[in-house]
């Protein structure tokens, strides 16, 4: 049984297609790198999956049940909205620029979903938000700053915590340390290493190539729209079988 | 001097003996225009922005009328156009409404500054960064909940100020009002200085409460930018 599953994406932004048939299954517990120059449409693909870009075709499911698209015009849109609002709360993701709401606090931060969404109380959303923060390594004093006040790896901390507390059943990681200075970049894929090691369900789009093979359990290579290569990362990443990704990693040796 | 003062100063604050006149009557057509202007051009400035332009060009149309014309125009049309029409007399409810020289200074002056404050709004919802309500998105705070809690108070924080210089203005073009027999700081001034020909005095009596109630103004703006704009970072 997988918990999410992606047959055949398809995505074109007027005549580029970027993405030409991308297909997915990850099991509870599976964490899957994306890999793949920039232009290679891995960061589409990510953001198809909460539907921040709408696919034009493709089937994905979540724990077995297909999300329900109907064809409008030349490409799909959602057919339930409901359906697509569960789905936001329970796919988190982490986007490259953090993306934090910057007219409020930290704890605004994070508990806004928790209330807002998913009908927490303040309190619990609270008591909550305090416990994911410490798990990202931040101190309890941060919970009343303003995201300008902290540093990159920190707001990116903060950004993995606001993610944490909707307790969702898959992490999507866009790039988390591509905007961080390269002295930040070590404190957040720590976090990231630990939530893979708690057997969380994560998808990361990354160029952290060391890294991809230490935490994933599967790596994909994406060239030009299409899956080019895909398998344990300890064989994509070391015996690369195409001559695209030997190209790639030997560009990214690391 | 003093003469004045003591003739008018009550007249200068609060009444002339009939009703509300001076300070107090140039606060509430402030207050009340500003009030007026800012509840309504909350959904106005979203509409400004609508996708559907079935929804935006009637809110721009209006904006650019409202924009486009001198105030003390919209006044005089307001107060004495519109009641100059047969069919508006003819309806007891409006006839009501626009005998009255206040209802008409008011509805002019919250027409105007409603037009200006949907742009300034407006123009804070487009510069809010669009990373954060593709968060806000993403997680699942769609439609009316994402501008309750993400988009109108970023929004506002960020038009504060913008916001403060509108009020101000808004404070100065009150002095319209005297044209339409509304009795605020001027009309008093005015009053004094044709009873007294104590021209410069009646006059300066007038700009020193209009220059207190503008300085009040700026300094209320400011502690609340500092404290609803504290989120821009150390570097501001």
């Amino acid at each position: 049984m997988y918990k999410l599953t992606v047959e055949g994406l398809y995505k074109r932004y007027g005549d580029i297609e970027v993405l030409k048939g991308v297909s997915l299954k990850a099991r509870t517990g599976d964490v899957i790198s994306l890999i793949g120059a920039s232009g290679s449409g891995k960061s589409t693909f990510l953001r198809c999956l909460n539907f921040l870009e709408m696919p034009d075709a493709g089937v994905m499911t979540l724990d077995g049940n297909p999300i329900r698209l109907e064809q409008h015009g030349h490409g799909l849109r959602i057919a339930d909205q409901a359906q697509l609002q569960r789905l936001r709360t329970r796919l988190a993701m982490v986007f490259q620029n953090f993306n934090l709401w910057s007219h409020m606090t930290v704890l605004e931060n994070i508990t806004l979903a928790p209330r807002r969404v998913l009908g927490l109380g303040k309190q619990e959303a609270e008591e909550r938000a305090r416990a994911y923060l410490d798990k990202v390594g931040l101190p309890l004093r941060a919970a009343d700053q303003y995201p300008s006040f902290l540093s990159g790896g920190q707001q990116q901390r903060v950004a993995i915590a606001r993610a944490l507390a909707m307790e969702p059943d898959v992490m999507l990681f866009d790039e988390p340390t591509s905007a961080l200075d390269p002295e930040l970049v070590g404190e957040v894929l720590k976090v990231i290493q630990a939530l893979a090691e708690e057997g969380r369900t994560m998808l990361m789009v990354t160029h952290e190539m060391g890294f991809a093979r230490q935490v994933s359990s599967q790596v994909i290579f994406l060239h030009q729209g299409r899956v080019e290569e895909v398998g344990a990362p300890a064989e994509v990443l070391t015996t690369p079988r195409s001559e695209r990704l030997r190209q790639f990693l030997s560009g990214n040796l690391k | 001097m003093i003469e004045i003062l003591q003739e008018y100063w009550r007249a200068f604050l609060w009444t002339d003996g009939y009703g509300l006149s001076g300070l107090a009557m140039t606060l509430w057509l402030l207050t009340a225009s500003i009030g007026i202007g800012f509840v309504a051009s909350l959904p106005l400035s979203v509409a400004r922005l609508s996708r559907n332009r079935l929804i935006r060009w009637p809110v721009q149309f209006y904006t650019y009328i409202f924009r486009g014309t001198p105030l003390y125009l919209q006044l005089l049309i307001c107060y004495t156009g519109i009641y100059s029409i047969e069919a508006v007399r003819a309806q007891p409810l409006l006839d009501e409404f626009f005998r009255d020289a206040l209802n008409c200074t008011v509805l002019a002056f919250a027409l105007n500054t409603c037009a200006y404050t949907t742009e300034i709004f407006a123009g804070a919802i487009r510069n809010i960064p669009h990373g954060e309500i593709e968060a806000a998105k993403a997680y699942g705070l769609t439609g009316w909940r994402m501008y309750i809690y993400v988009i109108m108070p970023s929004a506002l924080r960020r038009a504060l100020p913008y916001y403060s210089n509108e009020v101000i203005l808004m404070l100065h073009s009150t002095t319209l009002a005297f044209t339409a027999t509304v009795p605020d700081i001027l009309k008093v001034a005015r009053d004094a200085n044709t009873a007294t020909f104590l021209t410069f005095q009646s006059f300066g009596i007038a700009a020193i409460l209009y220059l207190i109630l503008s300085f009040t103004l700026i300094g209320l703006f400011r502690l609340a930018e500092r404290r609803w704009l504290a989120f821009l970072g150390p570097a501001r």
